[in-house]
């Protein structure tokens, strides 16, 4: 009996995690290229920036967890091939990430990006001695690090070449909104706005414009680290493919969490999510079905994303929505957008709405449907919904 | 640093040393302690990190703050009168000698 995860992020630690709390007794190997005990990102880019939260606190345990549960961590590994894995398997686990989409313009060196802790520290190391930073990308990472910037009293601007901010995941509204907070606080925000050129110092977009950085930092999307499947002849689509019990082409070797491309019951297709809960539901999800219990992964996306003191939580999939309807008051700085597709909600984003978030997700999980009008009403009880 | 300890759900308790300043959350990971999950790393979104806290020490903690009231709606235990998040319990001085006892589900 034994497990092979490749990949010692926050899926992989948690398939090993689960494995043992399942009582799983056989042999767990972790295989991760990283030069750390297995992290979360998410602080990368919130606290550990602006100095709030210290290195310490962003690995998910301590090494003698690794010992005590009788986890072997083989770190600063990268796995070449499925072909000479470092050890022999039963099952595998694929939990491999995503890896940040780089800038091709010419100059493209001069630019930063932001994955890992390492890239976290460089970044912020950067930044004390930096007084203009320059981020390409108007999505969550992007704009986190920005208002990260500005929180420390840089002058920010974020370059985003869609006409509006998060404009893959977000409604207009919930857009709308963020640029504005952004540059209430003194973030620069350029829409409709093409990168050309980068020099050492600035950012030259196509129409010549020249914006002064003594750092850049590029958050452009990322790109599945599928290679390894892909050279076994495992099916890849927009990632590893694998079917509702998160199992490849092979039925020996799963694939969970960034790397992953799964048929999603909250989105009529198959989605790759990019998010803390898809990466521990699925590892807990693929431990079950190592130790005997596989059931299909069901569990209702949710997300979240701070910028300075904002907080933006999504419950479910804003995929090919055809309405979206407010609830509460922007100017309140309280509000949801719930997102439908031909009368069925799919997802809602809650701002500084933590309880209806929660809500949300119930509502999400159960499918209940909350009618377009009585999503708009903020008398009615979405509760009422749920029973 | 401050003592402090904590009682798995089937009663075996363990006293470690927390940091001033670290949550008991925190401390629980930095000690290899099991019982605590805090999967999102301690800002109130995943309620993975729930104590019943010893009613002696119940006061001294900081009065539960809105976003926290909301998560504690959503533990996998039963919450009591005594539930906190443990990652919003940060240490000091005066809390030496406190004891968390951690629900046998997360
Ligand atoms: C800056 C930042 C902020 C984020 N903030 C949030 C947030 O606020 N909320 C949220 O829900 N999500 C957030 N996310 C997303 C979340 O962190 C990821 O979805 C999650 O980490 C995915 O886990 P994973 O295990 O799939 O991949 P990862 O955590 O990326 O781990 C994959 C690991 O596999 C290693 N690896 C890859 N290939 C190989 C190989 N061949 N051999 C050995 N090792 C290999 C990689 O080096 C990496 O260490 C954030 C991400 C980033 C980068």
């Amino acid at each position: 009996m034994s497990v092979l995860i490749i990949g010692g992020g926050q899926g992989g630690y948690q398939t090993a995690f689960s494995l043992r709390a399942e009582g799983y007794g056989g042999s767990i190997t972790i295989v991760g290229e990283e030069p750390h005990l297995p992290y979360q990102r998410p602080p990368l880019s919130k606290g550990l920036l602006l100095g709030k939260q210290q290195e310490r606190h962003v690995f998910l345990r301590v090494a003698e967890f690794y010992e005590k549960q009788n986890i072997r961590l083989i770190s600063g590994t990268h796995v070449q091939s499925l072909r000479e894995t470092p050890v022999s398997y039963e099952w595998l686990v694929l939990a491999t990430g995503a890896r940040n989409r780089h800038l091709t313009c010419p100059g493209a060196e001069h630019a930063l990006y932001l994955r890992t802790l390492d890239e976290s520290q460089a970044v912020k190391q950067r930044l004390e001695a930096a007084a203009s930073v320059v981020v390409i990308g108007g999505g969550f990472v992007g704009l986190e690090i920005a208002a990260a910037a500005r929180m420390l009293g840089k002058d920010a601007t974020v370059i985003e070449a869609q006409p509006r901010l998060m404009a893959r995941v977000a409604a207009p509204e919930v857009s709308q909104y963020f640029r504005e907070q952004h540059e209430a606080r003194g973030v620069r925000v350029l829409l409709n706005s093409f990168v050309e050129r980068l020099e050492p110092n600035a950012v030259i977009l196509r129409d010549e414009t020249s914006v002064q950085a003594d750092l850049i930092i590029a958050g452009i999307g990322v790109v599945p680290n599928d290679e390894l499947a892909r050279e076994a002849g495992l099916a890849v689509g927009n990632g590893i493919s694998v079917d509702e019990f998160l199992r490849t082409s092979n039925p020996h070797i799963f694939a969970i969490g960034d790397c992953a491309e799964y048929p999603s019951r909250y989105a009529d297709g198959r989605v790759r999510l990019e998010s803390v809960q898809n990466a521990v539901d699925q590892a807990t999800c693929v431990a079950k079905a190592i130790c005997g219990k596989p059931e299909p992964y069901t569990a209702a996306p949710w997300f979240w994303s701070n910028q300075f003191d904002i907080q933006l939580q999504t419950a479910g999939l804003a995929i090919g929505f055809d309405q979206t309807i407010l609830r509460g008051d922007p100017t309140s700085n309280k509000f949801s957008v719930f997102y439908y597709r031909e009368g069925i909600l799919k997802a809602v984003d809650s701002i500084n709405q933590a309880a209806e978030h929660m809500t949300a997700r119930k509502l999400i999980a159960a499918k209940a449907n909350v009618a377009p009008d009585q999503a708009a009403d903020a008398g009615f009880d979405l509760k009422s919904a749920l029973l | 640093m401050s003592k402090i300890t904590y009682v798995s759900s089937k009663g075996v308790s363990q006293t470690v040393d927390v940091l001033d300043g670290d949550s008991i959350m925190e401390g629980a990971v930095q000690n290899n302690i099991d019982g605590i999950v805090g999967a999102c790393g301690g800002c109130l979104q995943c309620a993975t990190c729930h104590v019943y806290v010893d009613e002696a020490f119940l006061p001294k903690f900081d009065e539960i703050e809105p976003e926290e009231e909301v998560m504690l709606a959503s533990t996998a235990a039963e919450r009591r009168p005594n539930s906190r998040l443990s990652c919003q319990l940060r240490v000091r001085p005066e809390f030496a000698g406190c004891i968390v006892t951690m629900p046998d589900s997360q």
